[in-house]
């Protein structure tokens, strides 16, 4: 296998409320920062992770490529997904060996459509989208069943919320959330307020870099020694909700053991305990020192934030092993696990 | 969220999707009010079907099985406020429902009954709990033929209802006419001479015919006493005090509200008085009498009330 690390991670400082900005403006000075870092103008491959139903408007991920400058031709593409899913298809282009960069970026707009009732329309046409079931309640459904078969209480999940929004307090990428508030009411029961991650407007982007390309972007690399991702059915009532097979298995064949940091793209409360389990992450493991997405969920970035924040802890020296996890579809219906190291 | 909706998504019409033969089936029974669920090569019947087996991906057989309608609920949430593509304006639980006789469950909504908007969870809610489907009368061929799951039935609630045309009797009718002037009449046993109040045609003690009318004054003493920590639409709070009370002269005791002190200042031997509602509000009924509340006067003590216990 090549070795690729990732060599710069860079992301918008998120925000709660509609700023007024298009996607596209969310983006742009993310992108000019990532150049700016790298010292890079062009790319090898470029590959971005969004969703037009955000938006409204369809190839909207189109015009975002005005951000990174697409003439003379770039060698690009798109996935309808998170960030995280375009960092693993730029992983595979590196694999192949023609380039030794890449570009990936994420974003997303939250704040100005009805989020939910897009994650209905999500849903598979025949069995759930007619019912108008959201990803919330659907979520919720999963919080009861783990809840019931693991004794797990809502005070353990108002602790997960608690520990993320105060994390997140001391990110200034992240938005500033306060203590769960006594007595918050139920969104979808089991599940409370501050048990679902917050509306969120935002960006983030990761260069890549093969071998001694990435020893001379960066000073200490985070380097990709495992990455996997895995799917499970999408119908939530073939799968065993108490837990994440799709995880489990990622993380076997990334190699999550050992790993001293994980930032776990955990949606709601309860999905951060699912996944710790599913990665057999012990009390000694550091989780969402970010905050993570209890803390700030740009949607189709908040996967790609995750890597971001994980790699950056072994470029800044923190770590010498860390793990960045993202997710996908209904109830922790698909994962992507990745694996990074300072040594090599 | 957002202030003004200024641009919408929509297709004309919908989309027209064809189903294939799994879900074509699935949901042709549907239509006909059936819940059929697909077998797998390994023997798991799918509800609802795929066309591959989730386990191995291998293609399902043609074998269509029916199922349910009875299903166990595995996992529940509970939607307060619900949002306007939900099917009920109101509270109501989505369910993962697996029907008897399939491997896997469904999703859908599942109704208890009518809750004000933002209500808690109801305690009826259980995983594990047993429904079946509610048919729509139109069916289409779509999941929405199912309208919604509704709890099997496991208690009924029936209405008993007569009417009586009752009169008290000659000594509940004289007593009455007495409270409705303000006087309490009791009537005195020829053979014990006990005072009986309320008023009884005959000695429960002798079992003869009561001959004199007695009118009894209205302050006696509590012989015992209980606290009442149960909202009765008759006491004055929680925590009430119901008593007995001798009244002066009476040979038997009277069960009735005590009140105007704490509960915890109520005491055997202590010595009360009726209060009486407001003269305007008197009828012939006992409710003349609110209750009896303590007089300045030293208590009884135990041995004179030991034998009206
Ligand atoms: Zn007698």
């Amino acid at each position: 296998m090549r070795e690729v690390a990732v060599v710069a991670f860079t992301q918008s400082e998120h925000s709660g409320e509609d700023q007024g900005l298009l996607e596209t403006e969310i983006l742009a000075p993310v992108i000019g920062e990532i150049k700016e870092r790298t010292g890079l103008t062009r790319f090898g491959f470029t590959c971005s992770g969004s969703c037009d139903y955000l938006q409204g408007a369809p190839f909207a991920f189109v015009s975002a490529l005005d951000t990174v400058g697409a003439w003379p031709p770039i060698s690009e593409s798109h996935v309808e997904m998170d960030g995280a899913w375009a960092l693993y298809e730029a992983w595979v282009k590196l694999q192949i060996g023609e380039i030794d960069t890449a570009l990936v970026y994420g974003f997303g707009k939250s704040t100005q459509n009805d989020i939910r009732a897009i994650f209905t329309q999500q849903h598979d046409p025949y069995y759930l989208a007619p019912l108008g079931v959201d990803n919330v309640s659907l979520a919720a459904l999963q919080a009861r069943a783990y809840m019931d078969e693991s004794g797990v209480k809502e005070d353990d999940l108002r602790a997960v919320a608690a520990r993320s929004r105060a994390a997140g307090r001391g990110n200034p990428f992240a938005l500033d959330l306060p203590d769960p508030a006594d007595g918050a009411g139920y969104d979808v029961a089991p599940l409370r307020e501050h048990d679902v991650a917050p509306l969120t407007d935002g960006a983030a982007a990761i260069v890549l870099a093969a071998g001694d390309k990435a020893r001379e972007l960066c000073e200490r690399p985070a380097w990709i020694t495992g990455i996997d991702h895995r799917v499970e059915p999408h119908s939530p009532g073939a799968r065993d909700l108490t837990r994440s097979e799709s995880t489990r298995i990622a993380g076997e064949k990334a190699g999550a053991a050992g790993v001293e940091i994980a930032e776990l793209y955990a949606q709601f409360s309860h999905e951060e305990l699912i996944l710790r389990e599913a990665l057999g992450l012990g009390d000694d493991v550091t989780v969402n020192p970010s905050g993570g997405a209890l803390a700030a969920n740009p949607l189709m970035a908040g996967g790609l934030i995750r890597i971001g924040e994980a790699a950056s802890r072994i470029h800044d020296g923190t770590a010498a092993r860390t793990l960045g996890h993202a997710s996908s579809g209904p109830c922790l219906q698909q994962n992507l696990v990745c694996v990074m190291s300072g040594e090599k | 969220m957002p202030s003004d909706v200024n641009h919408v998504v929509e297709f004309p019409g919908g989309y027209t999707r064809s189903v294939g033969p799994v879900i074509g089936r699935f949901l042709s029974e549907l239509r006909d009010g059936r819940l059929v669920g697909v077998r797998t090569s390994e023997g798991r019947v799918l509800v609802p079907p795929t066309e591959y087996d989730p386990d191995t991906g291998d293609d399902v057989t043609g074998e269509f099985v029916e199922v349910g309608p009875v299903g166990t609920v595995t996992t529940w949430s509970w939607v307060a406020h619900p949002a306007k593509e939900h099917p009920f304006d109101r509270p109501f639980a989505w369910a993962l429902i697996r029907p008897d006789g399939a491997d896997t469950a469904l999703v859908h909504a599942l109704d208890l009954g009518v809750f004000d908007a933002g209500a808690e969870p109801p305690k009826t809610l259980k995983t594990g709990m047993r429904v079946r489907p509610k048919w729509r009368a139109e069916r289409t061929g779509t999941i929405g033929d199912i309208e919604c799951f509704l709890p099997e039935v496991t208690m009924i609630n029936p209405q008993a209802k007569l009417e009586f045309r009752l009169s008290g009797g000659r000594a509940l009718r004289r007593y009455l006419e007495g409270i409705s002037q303000g006087r309490i009449f009791g009537n005195r046993c020829p053979v014990c001479e006990a005072v009986i109040v309320p008023m009884k045609e005959t000695c429960p003690r002798d079992g003869v015919p009561m001959t004199e009318e007695v009118e009894l004054p209205d302050v006696g003493t509590v012989t015992t006493f209980a606290v009442n920590n149960i909202p009765d639409p008759r006491a004055p709070a929680v925590p009430f005090v119901s008593g007995y009370v001798l009244l002066d002269g009476a040979g038997v005791t009277m069960l009735t509200l005590i009140a105007g002190v704490p509960a915890d200042q109520i005491r055997m031997g202590q010595r009360v008085r009726a209060a009486w509602k407001p003269r305007e509000e008197w009828d012939a009924s006992v409710g003349n009498i609110k209750w009896f509340e303590p007089i300045d006067e030293p208590d009884v003590p135990f041995d004179e009330i030991k034998d009206y216990l």
